[in-house]
């Protein structure tokens, strides 16, 4: 067969090749309206959706993050603020090699190993593709050296930050507590709470204290801002915006002065110290001894003083002041008889002789006084000015514990007091029906006897004390602290008052409570457990002395802190409030493995009373725990 | 003076063609500037320069009688042939491709020589066996079109690969060959995609695959195909005006200046510019046609009637491939994207034309 015949004929050939050219021409047509097709279908049918899908590619919404609210004492002195500062952030996911990324970084700027440590636990903590910061606070100079490397380090980016200060250091920490990073657990709640809007672009949240109780005020309302972006998420320039709102300002009641010298008072033991205004349950001083430094958690904490903090045997993180649970001891000794009082199950005259030694009838066993021998004559006032154990164990037995229970629950024990920051516990002051709950196992007389003077399963928090305290010296009329003085908005300034719960009426009678004042009032003169401590001062104190066991003693076993180790010595409470007359302030002092109350705690209530009701600073050295301690002192209790 | 100048410059240049050039040519240079961010005319001043050697390039080439161009067609196959070889031995590798030879001065990339030797050496392979093509000669065409194709698909370099099988091709087709032969290649093509695909690179199998479906693969291969159709789409009848298209001027779109510029074009200038472009293609296209429809030779016939043919496979298979009907094969838009190399392959075929359209009277003589 000739396929190739046509081409012989120069007209056939030409004929032939024209008409390859009309089908070519056909096609090329054909091709072309198919085009033109695909463009009008682009281009008119389809034009809104790719229109929207444009619009979506170039404009983004980006969160902007509201400052954070101020912390401000009473008297206007900054707990807590912010400063804007450069950090140098890094994208996990967008690096490849980390630690080879992280030393050719150290070359261009400081990275300490403590930036390692911490940024590698966030790494462990985050998602891949969060921004964590690997170095904080910047430099002028840092920022300067990255930004000409900065080709170098795909993923790293220079951000302008607000960060969280905590200008005292130390001080109050416990109260203020601080702000860490959001967590899973964080979100979970953000999202249960339906604040996730709110919270894009804030990446941290108030954990403890202040910072996390009042985190919706502190926190303010994110702005948005629509950016129009490129390819590469960079933002060109901006389309609109909306302003984010501030976060209102605390004005909280802790008295930063006095808190410090409240601090410094507590010199080298640990311990708590709550101080209350009584005519408005204003906390003052909220004290946890040893504190921590709040700035530590800023932008993650390294494992390293993590570890120091979390496994260190002082619990430095531990807020003794209203997480501690200690048996309230002799404090709890104007309670029970005010109880007696109330239930007439005493009168102020009513007198016992004091053998050294209290007996349930029938009942071989010796609840032993402090004091050997005893105290002789001893009616209520005597009873708490020289602490006398023997009196109270038999009061707490005509009581009963369910009679106790209830008189003490009215000032509050064995129930959290409603502070307004989260963690407290609620202490324990135990009924029949407790125990029965707990240990399915009836009540004894014997268990009766050991609350009577603050032991037993009587638990009380250094808050819970020192409300009750506060509610003695205002007129037994209950007192709630709390920590917020005022919010003061962001924009206008305005304050708003912190709701206090409303006045209410006297749970106890004023005739009773008078006999407990005048008792109290006594403990600081000549005689009284807490006499030395009061000594020279120019107002007049009512107090009460107290003595937690650490460990249980053995029936006849004596007390002897010179063989015992120091974490086994008694913890020594005091309660007080002055002046007597009109009281200003009431506190509550725990010194844990302090011994005597009147000797450790004793000297920390005057120097707070000193500081607060004359303006007096301290110049005596705060006291150091001894090693031993010397012969039994006199106003044991 | 001045219309001396005009006189010898427009020496031998078909007005009609040289018109329709020129326009595109114009509009290809708007959109290069807008195309490079808008904001700095070093891209066009740089295209300017392409384009006039490109011009040169153009009008020397219609200055040479066809029959000169036919006793060149062998040596410069072979010496294409040549440098193919030299390539794949010595070539320099670049974005894992191994396509230029480094001559020191300059580099070279011999693929776009053979898109005009190509169709020259089977154009001239046809003329001289005039008398009586027989199906060995297609076969034997075939082969001198095969080993070339071969060679540039091997660097990998599909475009290219592909305009100078079409150029071939379509010296072939227009030389005569059979339906019945076209159909069963054709036939045997389809039959033979099975055995073909394996022998594929991964990226080439990726092309096909993605435009199947292009958001399987969104952030990836299909996403060249999606942010082009978006910024197309985007642009409505009128377009959102030059230098406005969101985008392109974002960065949205990749290689906005080269293989995608049509994406550009199509979302500042709307469906009004695409229509308009595409009768700009038509023109030169029709006219490219008729000056091959008026030949005198069988040289002279088939080599215009390819050049044209395959100018217009160039602008299908970009605006095919832009607009998301067609596989992303490194095609540039012909007179309008951005680079050298192709522009001046384009116009040294637009100069054979002219050469060939105002050559014919003396030859047919």
């Amino acid at each position: 067969m000739m396929l190739g015949q046509a081409l012989r004929d120069p007209r056939t050939e030409l004929r032939v090749f024209r008409n390859r050219m009309m089908a070519a021409g056909l096609a090329i047509l054909v091709a072309f309206a198919l085009l033109l097709a695909r463009f009008t279908w682009l281009q008119v049918v389809q034009q809104q959706y790719y229109h929207t899908l444009a619009e979506q590619n170039r404009i983004s919404v980006v969160p902007v993050v509201p400052g954070r609210g101020l912390i401000l004492d009473r008297n206007g002195q900054v707990l807590a603020a912010n400063y804007s500062a450069y950090t140098l952030e890094v994208t996990p996911s967008k690096v490849a090699n980390m630690d080879h990324a992280i030393d050719e970084l150290a070359k261009v700027i400081e990275v300490s190993p403590r930036d390692r440590r911490r940024f590698r636990k966030l790494q462990e903590e985050s998602k891949n593709f969060e921004s964590l910061p690997i170095r904080t606070r910047l430099t002028e100079e840092e920022v300067a050296r990255f930004a000409v490397n900065r080709f170098r380090f795909p993923g790293f980016e220079i951000k302008a930050r607000l960060f969280r200060s905590y200008p005292q250091g130390d001080v109050a920490s416990h109260a203020i507590g601080y702000i860490g990073r959001i967590n899973d657990a964080d979100l979970q709640r953000i999202d249960a709470e339906g604040l996730s809007a709110n919270y894009k672009g804030t990446d941290h949240i108030g954990k403890l204290g202040l910072e996390g109780a009042y985190e919706k005020e502190l926190h303010g309302v994110t702005g948005s801002e629509q950016v129009e972006i490129d390819a590469g998420g960079r933002a060109i320039r901006s389309l609109s915006r909306t302003e984010p709102q501030s976060g209102n300002n605390l004005i909280v009641t802790l008295d930063v002065n006095l808190q410090k010298i409240a601090e410094q008072a507590f010199g080298d033991y640990k311990g708590a110290l709550v101080a209350i205004d009584p005519r408005t349950g204003d906390v003052l001083a909220l004290v946890s001894m040893p504190n921590f430094d709040p700035n530590l958690f800023v932008d993650g904490i390294d494992p390293q003083n993590w570890d120091a903090l979390n496994n260190s045997p002082d619990k430095p993180l531990n807020d003794r002041a209203l997480r501690g649970q200690y048996p309230p001891g002799s404090t709890i000794k104007p309670f029970m008889a005010l109880a007696a009082l109330e239930y007439h199950k005493r009168s102020p005259s009513y007198s016992i002789s004091d053998p050294g030694y209290f007996t349930l009838p029938g009942v071989a066993h010796r609840y032993r006084d402090w004091k050997k021998g005893g105290h002789g004559m001893v009616d209520m006032h005597r009873a708490i000015v020289v602490s006398c154990d023997t009196y109270f164990y038999g009061l707490a037995n005509e009581m009963g514990i369910d009679a106790i229970h209830d008189f003490l629950a009215r000032f509050g024990f064995g129930a959290r007091t409603g502070i307004d920051i989260d963690g407290e516990l609620p202490g324990l002051a135990p009924s029949q029906q407790w125990k029965m709950q707990r240990f399915k196992q009836k009540w004894y007389a014997g268990d009766t006897v050991s609350v009577g003077i603050g032991q037993g399963y009587m638990l009380a928090t250094p808050l819970q004390l020192a409300a009750a305290t506060a509610t003695l010296a205002n007129g037994g009329i209950p007192v709630h602290p709390h920590l917020l003085k005022a919010i003061q908005d962001a924009k206008t300034h305005e304050e708003r008052a912190y709701a206090a719960k409303g006045a209410g009426t006297p749970i106890v009678k004023p005739e009773n409570l008078a006999v407990i004042r005048a008792a109290m009032a006594d403990v600081t003169k000549p005689g009284g457990t807490a006499a030395r401590a009061a000594a020279g001062a120019p107002y007049s104190i009512a107090a009460k002395t107290g003595t937690a066991q650490v460990v249980g003693m053995k029936q006849g076993e004596k007390y002897d802190e010179k063989r015992m180790k120091r974490e086994h010595w008694d913890h020594a409470l005091l309660i007080a409030f002055a002046p007597v007359e009109d009281p200003k302030l009431a506190l509550a002092i725990l010194v844990e493995n302090g011994q005597h109350g009147g000797s450790t705690a004793g000297p920390i209530a005057r120097t707070v009373f000193d500081y607060y009701l004359t303006g007096k600073k301290p110049t005596a050295k705060p006291p150091r725990p001894p090693e031993t301690l010397g012969p039994e002192e006199e106003e044991h209790d | 003076m001045i219309n001396r100048i005009f006189d010898f410059l427009a020496r031998r240049i078909d007005g009609p063609l040289m018109a329709a050039i020129a326009l595109t040519v114009a509009l290809g240079l708007t959109v290069v500037y807008s195309a490079s961010g808008g904001g700095s005319p070093d891209r066009v001043l740089s295209q300017g320069r392409n384009l006039a050697l490109a011009l040169c390039a153009l009008w020397v080439l219609a200055q040479i009688h066809p029959q000169t161009l036919m006793r060149l067609a062998f040596p410069v196959y072979v010496a294409g042939l040549a440098l193919l070889v030299a390539v794949a031995v010595f070539g320099e590798v670049r974005n894992g491709a191994r396509r230029w030879l480094n001559l020191g001065f300059t580099t070279l990339q011999p693929s776009e020589v053979m898109k005009i030797a190509v169709p020259l050496m089977l154009a001239w392979f046809f003329h001289r066996h005039e008398e009586g093509v027989r199906l060995r000669d297609y076969a034997l065409a075939a082969v001198l079109l095969a080993i070339p194709v071969g060679l540039i698909a091997r660097q990998p370099d599909l475009g290219t690969a592909l305009l100078v099988f079409a150029s071939g091709f379509f010296v072939i087709f227009l030389a005569g060959l059979s339906w019945r032969v076209l159909t069963s290649i054709v036939a045997l093509g389809a039959a033979a995609v099975p055995f073909i695909w394996p022998m594929l690179h991964d990226y080439q199998r990726q092309r096909i695959l993605t435009l199947l479906d292009p958001s399987e693969d969104p952030l990836g291969a299909g996403y060249h195909i999606i942010q082009s159709t978006i910024a197309i789409g985007s642009g409505g009848i009128l377009g959102k005006g030059w230098l406005n298209g969101t985008q392109a001027q974002l960065d949205f779109v990749p290689e906005r200046s080269t293989d995608f510029i049509l994406a550009v074009f199509g979302e500042e200038f709307g469906l009004v510019g695409n229509i308009v472009l595409t009768m700009l293609y038509v023109l030169i296209i029709a006219r490219g046609m008729m000056i091959a429809a008026n030949a005198s030779t069988v040289f002279s016939r088939l080599v215009a009637g390819a050049i044209t043919l395959t100018f217009f496979t160039y602008a299908f298979v970009n605006m095919g491939m832009v607009s998301g009907i067609l596989p992303v094969v490194g095609v540039p838009l012909p007179m309008v994207s951005y680079g050298g190399t192709a522009l001046l392959s384009v116009l040294a075929g637009f100069g054979i034309l002219m050469s060939i359209s105002t050559h014919k009277q003396l030859v047919s003589s």
